[in-house]
């Protein structure tokens, strides 16, 4: 699918300046855009650098576990399928609740524990349970409180207030994930095994 | 709407503040944890460059070859009528890369906030789209995949929705929020 969407750019943007008689602009266009990579990527280094540096602080001082255990009855009532004590619901939280801090690097093994644990009380094995959905739609909706990454981009295209995007990225996720959950539950009803 | 920039004012001082001191407090060595956490923010700068670049380059061609301005006034007449603001097409091209690729969504939308400047309408939606959603489909292929799934019932379409809600809730929140 990338590899299609970055194809028909590349492919339908030289036919189009072939035609438009802009073939010349496509040589330097495609030069500083190399160049532009290197820059931006210059300008998240010190960023990325600065917010991971803080957010490995959190994770050790045990921040993800006591976000865990505060958002922890939540999130067990969005699961009615598993039981009280599965032992899904650990890694579960802690991979919404590391997502959430833009610690990826963290999140990815809690995520991929609480695939299996939830693989382990699935009764068919080739086939998505509704949890292991429920869990997909809360991972892709939610997603770090600071995106650190866009305000490096920001930052080097000159903004003057590079991070005053994070209040409506807060909401924009809010909204997506509220929807995650109620669309979950809609299809859940409807799909019933 | 002011509340959504007084978080942006204070959240980075906040953490700043509370996390070293929460660390603090639990009895970690605060400064050594950050510097090995910083290192880890470098390496990955540096491994997006590749990603980074490949995108960019496919994007600008396609931008300045005016490829996606024949798309947008293609558009253009039907946002006019509904009364939209027909610069929302503007971000065609992120809407489509970001349920695909984390770091190619990041490509499009720095070419984008570089095109029409950080502090404009469309930089601004740009930005915002970019932190609020996730890479779907990836997250779907890596997950489902490490435990032989093969058969995703209706995730795709949760997943994407959750996606569409996102976008339509960038535009209104950044529209009412910088006018």
């Amino acid at each position: 699918m990338v590899n299609l969407v970055w194809l028909l750019m590349l492919l339908v943007g030289i036919a189009t300046a072939a035609f438009t008689g802009k073939i010349d602009q496509v040589t330097a266009s495609v030069l500083e855009a190399a160049e532009l990579g290197i820059e931006v990527a210059i300008q998240l280094m010190g960023v990325m650098s600065l917010w991971m540096g803080l957010m490995h602080i959190a994770e050790k001082a045990g921040l993800i576990q006591a976000l865990a255990r505060v958002s922890s009855p939540l999130i067990r009532k969005l699961f009615p399928s598993l039981r009280e004590d599965s032992p899904a619901f650990g890694p579960i939280v802690m991979n919404l609740c590391a997502n959430i801090l833009g610690l990826g690097n963290a999140a990815t093994p809690f995520g991929l524990k609480a695939m299996q644990e939830l693989q382990k009380e699935n009764p068919i094995k080739d086939t998505a349970s509704p949890a292991m959905i429920t869990f997909l739609a809360l991972n892709t909706s939610c997603i770090t409180i600071v995106p650190a990454s866009i305000i490096g981009v920001r930052m080097k295209a000159g903004s003057v207030n590079p991070t005053e995007i994070i209040g409506t990225t807060i909401f924009a996720t809010a909204c997506a994930m509220t929807a995650a959950v109620i669309v979950d539950y809609l299809f859940r009803k409807k799909n019933r095994l | 709407m002011s509340i959504f920039t007084e978080i942006a004012r204070w959240i980075i001082p906040f953490l700043l503040f509370f996390v070293p001191l929460y660390g603090y407090y639990r009895k970690v060595p605060v400064y050594e944890t950050f510097v090995i956490g910083a290192e880890n923010g470098f390496k990955t700068a540096v491994k997006i460059i590749p990603f980074l670049i490949g995108i960019l380059v496919s994007i600008r061609v396609f931008v300045d070859s005016g490829a996606l301005e024949i798309i947008i006034d293609f558009f253009r007449p039907l946002f006019i009528k509904f009364g939209w603001n027909p610069d929302i097409l503007g971000i065609i091209p992120l809407a489509i890369m970001r349920p695909l690729s984390g770091s190619g969504a990041l490509g499009v939308a720095t070419q984008l906030i570089d095109q029409y400047g950080p502090d404009s309408y469309l930089g601004r939606l740009a930005s915002t789209l970019q932190g609020s959603t996730d890479t779907t489909f990836f997250v779907l292929a890596v997950y489902f995949g490490s435990v032989g799934i093969t058969k995703h019932r209706y995730a795709l379409k949760v997943g994407l929705l959750a996606d569409a809600v996102g976008l339509v809730a960038s535009i209104w929140i950044v529209s009412v929020t910088f006018g």
